[in-house]
């Protein structure tokens, strides 16, 4: 497979409706796709297809591991903020970059926070903090900007670039133009 | 992987909700004598039937919590992202519920046997048959709760799920507890392993269909 990811023909068909068809795309190493349109057209199906969470209705999909942040937040509300995250971060063998993780979204002072007790903006730079541990080669981001204030988004995009130019890609689905530069765009249309 | 998913619901569950099966089994142990009254030998005699009612009623409590938080919350997603396939997520979760879910249940019925005045012997078999049939109970919640996670009335509807699949294990079980009957007892471990062999499999099946 040449790429960290790639749609070939893919039609995506959901709740008897289809939202997609004929899309075809690629993503080198260093790339960043922006996914934009309006709502309810697919864009985070698209990124479902792309983790392999969902079939593709027709095409094929190829994708290097991926690391996902969605709308679920996927973090035990009783636990400290690091003991939730170090749950994900010990089944991907990371556990070793996790604080710095932590650090680059600024949460490095929350660690022994009870997950229930945060802020709908620290959550969301939780499940951002998840995907950075990870270090997967590919990232799936879906609506990143929801919630996060501006240094949350200053912080997003120092973290973005560190990953590709590590030689790894992104794939982010969003209203709001995304912070930093370099992003090729793929409009969904309705 | 499968380890710490393991450890994760023995921990969830021992924050909480595993007490509640074995406190419910002993409630129902409880009123047993208040409804058909304190005659010794007639306790004696339903004694073993009443508790094997009471394991199966307990066992339909967890049902809500074992699938579903996980699903709505996104964490079946995280678990197949790392290439955790939908059996060994169903394996894990059979065996982390059966961890807490079994040994508290075994205690329960130790307590339960005396409250209804249970001897020796038939206490022995009592506890024998809850033993076999703890495992069996614990992955059929697991499977009906996979079948059921994300639909309105789950609870109610894992219940009618849940109680029909484990008739063979309450004849054959309670059977084996009240009679000593040895082919009961070899019938009901029979049944325990065969819907223990499958579970994973029909879970699994469930959580796959789930993401779609």
């Amino acid at each position: 497979m040449s790429g960290l990811l790639r749609f070939e023909d893919v039609a995506c068909w959901r709740g008897g409706r289809l939202l997609f068809e004929g899309l075809s795309l690629t993503l080198q190493p260093g790339e960043a796709l922006w996914v934009r349109g309006p709502n309810g057209v697919g864009k985070s199906s698209l990124l479902r297809l792309a983790a392999g969470l969902l079939a593709p209705a027709a095409g094929a999909v190829q994708a290097a591991p991926a690391a996902l942040a969605d709308d679920a937040l996927a973090l035990d509300r009783e636990l400290p903020l690091e003991a939730a995250l170090g749950f994900w971060a010990g089944l991907d063998a990371r556990s070793e970059g996790l604080p710095d993780a932590m650090a680059a979204v600024g949460l490095q002072h929350l660690n022994a926070v009870p997950v229930r007790m945060l802020s709908t903006g620290q959550l969301r730079r939780a499940r951002l903090a998840r995907v950075v541990a990870s270090r997967a080669p590919l990232w799936l981001l879906d609506e990143p900007l929801n919630g996060l204030d501006e240094a949350g988004a200053e912080q997003l995009e120092a973290v973005l670039d560190r990953h590709r130019q590590d030689g790894r890609a992104v794939l982010a689905a969003s209203h709001a133009p995304l912070p930093g530069t370099g992003w090729r765009t793929l409009e969904l249309a309705g | 992987m499968i380890g710490a998913v393991i450890g994760r619901e023995v921990r969830r569950a021992l924050g909480g909700a595993a007490w509640l099966p074995p406190v419910f089994f002993l409630l129902v142990a409880t009123v047993v004598p208040f409804a058909v009254g304190p005659d010794e030998r007639l306790l004696e005699r339903i004694g073993a039937g009443a508790l094997w009612v009471a394991a199966l009623t307990a066992a339909l409590l967890p049902i809500e919590r074992l699938v579903e938080p996980d699903r709505a919350d996104g964490v079946l997603d995280q678990l197949s992202l790392r290439g955790m396939r939908a059996e060994e997520i169903a394996l894990a979760k059979i065996v982390g519920h059966w961890l807490t879910f079994g040994p508290l249940l075994l205690l329960a019925s130790l307590l339960g046997a005396a409250l209804l005045g249970l001897d020796g012997q038939a206490l022995g078999r009592t506890l024998l048959t809850v033993a076999v049939g703890t495992p069996a109970l614990a992955a059929l919640a697991v499977a009906v709760a996979s079948l059921t996670a994300g639909l309105r009335g789950s609870a109610a509807l894992g219940g009618l799920l849940l109680l029909p699949l484990a008739v063979p294990l309450l004849i054959f079980g309670a059977s084996a507890a009240g009679s000593g009957e040895p082919g009961a007892l070899k019938l009901e471990a029979a049944v325990a392993l065969f819907i223990l062999l499958g579970a994973p499999f029909v879970s699994g099946a469930a959580l796959r269909a789930l993401r779609s």
